[in-house]
């Protein structure tokens, strides 16, 4: 019988049956970090149980890091967390180690999340290494002690959903753009339930991490999980990137045991879907959800444009965001420009916008800051340059970290400022109360930063030879 | 866990939709391993910026301030998975919430939490939310888990729905890594049958 490729991951995995009907999910790689670790290791402490699988178990600190340069280190939840991981045998990733940075993004790095395997994380963007063909699945603190002591999930089956990315991608428009239209397509609801694979032309030009992109913001149309089949791609970058521990690293055999991922020609799924992304341009969010999109250049809806049932929501939206109806976003004063989080900082996306920062400044009055997803995103930026580049430029280059896209570490901004964010959420107080954040892409950040208000990236080129 | 059998007292209207996870519980109290969570609960929409109570909203009125019933709009919870969304709400007496299409990771913690998550469909739930503004916490609401049903006042009652597991699940108080556990040997089989993993860090 045809299989999808969620399919084969789930069959692969499964250990059996609860008596309460649900299926247990054996969990290959379990990355916690410390947001819910000390909540998670006291509470198996007062159970009397252990961690059952400590060889494969890996806490990472981001949340809470503090990532400004020269700030000290002092975070609660990272000495309680060392503290227990410690005392329960479990191995901790310190801050100045190469392999710190966020969950999501090192996870691939270390070759925790490898194709075809289970991870979870106690964090909703756990399905960002479904990029690779690595089944995800994100949880809350309890989940994560259930994982602690069984080394499993106990999920129902989800439906399964495949999307396609029909068209071809104009200049300017990466796979945030592409996150973002989808969004605005489907709602922010639409993938209740759902384990989604992404396939089509545009997820197959995807780079690796953009891919990673893409899958990063799934859980922002309520979709749990999401997979890509791996293909050459994904091979090359893991190669490139993934420090697998030796004797794990045939790369040869590893792309034999992959041959077989992905959905059999005939597979079925419960719903299929298309979109096509041919002339889109820049996306931005001008809103407090991630579906409240709009192409750069177009104005927001109208006031008679809106549907009535979603009329109150886009009023608050509006009143917060601080935009009237059918107003143009380009030209808004920006104050912030955040370039980071687990959505848009690895090396390609601190590439797309060092290209356009390189040689010019950050405008008066906006405060910009590059935090890397990885210290070795950090590491090879700064090896490559692109590091002074933003540094040359005023913008801020710090620790790794979630820092401004979850404000956990206390990197906010102040009330009534603008800030455009490469992040994935855009909720009302999230990157500080009565902050204004709009989603983009890196290079409509970087631009914004230097322009000092919202511009069009399609107009702005690298320089052909800065001064 | 707490068992949930039944719970009555007041029922606190807050007719919003998509009230995210970051509403619910704004990063400060995130930040603070020892936060009162009670107080961090819509703190953005229960305070000004400066710390003083807005007195109209519902959670700040003194009917409204030990209410263990929440009616919410649509899709309660989305955002993040952080757990404190519901601990939030337990912190602050919250044993039930009830709602459209709350949101899926916000479900599976609050069972795991032994809050009662209730979806109902759309004309249900205004039904539901116009009693509530209508009696505007000077009567009681009962929420009857064994019988899958809420009671108000008038004679209003409604039927939700609830697998039986899960309803089962939260009246014994039941605890989940036990029932896992019940597999250890499935557990066992299936991690005998694998290569160990490679080195975890």
């Amino acid at each position: 019988m045809p299989r999808t490729l969620f399919d084969k991951l789930w069959q692969a995995h499964r250990v059996g049956r609860r008596s309460d009907g649900r299926e247990l999910l054996y969990i290959d790689r379990h990355v916690v970090h410390e947001l819910h670790a000390p909540h998670a290791f006291a509470a198996l402490d007062r159970s009397g149980r252990t961690v059952r699988r400590p060889d494969r178990t890996v806490v990472v600190q981001d949340h809470t890091v503090p990532t400004r340069p020269g700030l000290v280190l002092r975070s609660d939840h990272i000495a309680a967390t060392e503290a227990a991981a410690k005392r329960h045998g479990v191995a901790t990733v310190p801050v100045d180690d190469e392999r710190h940075g966020i969950s999501h993004v090192v996870a691939p790095e270390r070759g925790w999340a490898l194709p075809g395997a289970t991870l979870a994380c106690p964090d909703s963007h756990a399905s960002t290494v479904g990029a690779l063909g690595c089944l995800a699945f994100g949880c809350g603190t309890s989940e994560l002690v259930h994982i602690l002591c069984t080394q499993t999930m106990a999920l129902d089956k989800p439906r399964q959903l495949r999307l396609r990315l029909e068209g071809r991608l104009g200049p300017g428009v990466g796979a945030k753009d592409v996150a973002l239209h989808l969004i605005r397509t489907v709602g922010i609801e639409a993938g209740r339930g759902f384990a989604v694979e992404y396939a089509g032309p545009v997820v197959k030009a995807l780079g690796l991490e953009g891919r990673m992109t893409l899958c990063n913001m799934t859980i922002e149309w309520g979709a749990r999980t999401c997979v890509i089949a791996p293909d050459a791609h994904t091979l090359a970058w893991l190669q490139a990137h993934a420090a697998l521990p030796a004797g794990a690293d045939d790369w040869a055999s590893l792309a034999g045991a992959w041959r077989d991922l992905h959905s059999d020609a005939d597979a079925h799924f419960d719903e299929e879907r298309a979109i096509d992304c041919s002339g889109i341009g820049p996306q931005i969010t001008w809103g407090i959800d991630p579906s409240q999109v709009v192409n750069v250049d177009e104005p927001l809806p109208a006031a008679g444009g809106v549907p009535a049932a979603s009329g109150d929501r886009v009023k608050r939206a509006l009143a917060y965001m601080d935009v009237q109806p059918g107003q143009p976003l380009l030209g808004l004063p920006v104050q912030r420009v955040f370039i980071g989080s687990c959505a848009n900082a690895r090396l390609s996306d601190l590439r797309e916008a060092a290209a356009l920062v390189r040689g010019r400044r950050v405008a008066p009055g906006v405060r910009a800051a590059v935090v890397p997803g990885s210290n070795s995103v950090k590491l090879q930026a700064e090896r490559e340059g692109l590091a002074q580049m933003f540094i040359d430029a005023g913008f801020e280059w710090h620790r790794s970290g979630c820092s401004m896209c979850a404000g956990a570490n206390g990197d906010i901004a102040a009330p009534g400022e603008r800030c455009l964010s490469t992040t994935n959420r855009n909720f009302e107080n999230r990157q500080g109360r009565g902050v204004r954040t709009h989603l983009v892409g890196p290079a409509m950040a970087a631009a914004a930063a230097l322009a000092g208000h919202i511009v069009d990236v399609r107009m702005w080129a690298p320089l052909e030879d800065p001064a | 866990m707490k068992p949930f059998t039944t719970v009555t007292g007041p029922a606190a209207p807050l007719p919003l939709d998509d009230v995210d996870t970051d509403q619910i519980i704004p990063s400060p109290y995130l930040k603070d391993l020892h936060a009162d969570l009670g107080a961090g609960l819509l703190a953005y929409m229960r305070r000004r910026p400066e710390g003083s109570r807005i007195e109209d909203f519902v959670l700040e009125r003194p009917a409204f301030r030990a209410a263990p019933i929440l009616l919410v709009g649509r899709n309660f919870g989305c955002g993040s998975s952080r757990e404190h969304a519901v601990w939030a709400l337990q912190a602050f007496g919250v044993r039930c919430v009830i709602g459209q299409r709350p949101a899926e990771f916000f479900v599976d913690n609050c069972l795991k939490n032994g809050v009662l998550p209730i979806a109902l469909d759309a004309d249900q739930m205004r039904g539901l939310m116009a009693a509530a503004l209508a009696c505007d916490g000077q009567e009681p609401f009962t929420v009857d888990l064994q019988a899958r049903e809420v009671r108000g006042p008038g004679g209003l009652r409604l039927a939700f729905g609830l697998p039986d597991a899960q309803r089962d699940a939260l009246l014994a108080g039941l605890d989940d890594i036990g029932l896992t556990l019940q597999q250890l040997d499935l557990i066992e089989a299936w991690e005998q049958r694998q290569p160990p993993p490679a080195a975890a860090a």
